[in-house]
């Protein structure tokens, strides 16, 4: 049943991303990777990790991808788009990728060290354990983390106003 | 029960389809977004292990990855507007301003 519903989950995201690297559109590569976040954030559910869940459907579908489809539509360039890749021969790059995927899938399969079951039972008071141990363990690279998230927004809106000619 | 295993190779999966799109994809709209996809497959991984091994830190890891995230792609769109108003195109290869 579970096992079921990860292979639904996990097939749909593949499908999501395959569907971003390949669309020609750059809107439907959006699109295509909202479902990828929404089933990403299902297999979070599956995990018992449903804060996390929902942190991803608000950050990412909320705010990360109606940002990429304000810019994309804003910028309105329209390219023949008649090339979706680089030009010139992509073997290599393909051959990298490809090499670095195998090794990776052969190093987990050939690896008895992963668990098959979960050690403990998280179960209930799973927000306030997070909670706690973000801000007693964790206060430093909070606040670091809130510093960045400051200097983004200022430059982002540094970057993006008109210069002054 | 659904072993860990699976989960990384998801991970797997999406990292080379994203790392994939990183590298030949031409728009470079498309490539911030195979960008995500990367970062999104390393959370798995970090979510995966922390419900495995009992141990809080990875979700905590995954939160920062989010926020961090959301930094990026705050900065690189703002840079790509500030490039495209200097320069209308949005083509990785003709992109040559900095003779990179």
């Amino acid at each position: 049943m579970e096992q079921g519903f990860f292979l639904i989950f996990a097939v749909g995201a593949v499908a999501a991303a395959l569907g971003v690297v390949l669309a020609r559109n750059p809107i439907h590569s959006a699109v295509a990777l909202m479902a990828c976040f929404i089933n990403i954030s299902a297999i979070f559910v599956m995990l018992q990790a449903p804060l996390l869940a929902v942190i991803q459907i608000f950050v990412y579908v909320g705010a990360i991808l109606v940002l990429f489809l304000f810019v994309t539509m804003m910028l309105d360039i329209r390219d023949a788009s008649l090339r979706r890749f680089l030009p010139g021969s992509n073997f290599a790059a393909l051959g990298l990728v490809a090499l670095l995927g195998i090794e990776m899938l052969v190093l987990v399969m050939m690896g008895q060290r992963f668990p098959k079951t979960v050690a403990g039972t998280t179960t209930g008071g799973e927000i306030r354990e997070l909670g706690t141990t973000l801000f007693a363990d964790y206060l430093l690279p909070f606040e670091v983390a809130s510093v960045i998230l400051l200097v983004a927004l200022i430059g982002a809106i540094v970057l993006a106003q008109k210069e002054p000619r | 029960m659904v072993p860990l295993s699976w989960y990384i190779v998801l991970g797997v999966i999406l990292f080379v389809i994203g790392a994939a799109g990183v590298l030949i994809r031409r728009n470079v709209l498309v490539v911030l977004m195979s960008l995500e996809l990367l970062l999104n497959s390393v959370n798995i991984n970090f979510i995966a292990f922390a419900h495995f091994h009992d141990d809080f830190r990875g979700r905590i890891f995954a939160i920062f990855i989010i926020a961090i995230t959301a930094a990026e792609v705050a900065i690189a769109l703002g840079i790509l507007v500030a490039l495209v108003r200097n320069k209308a195109t949005l083509k990785v290869d003709e992109i040559t301003i900095m003779r990179g």
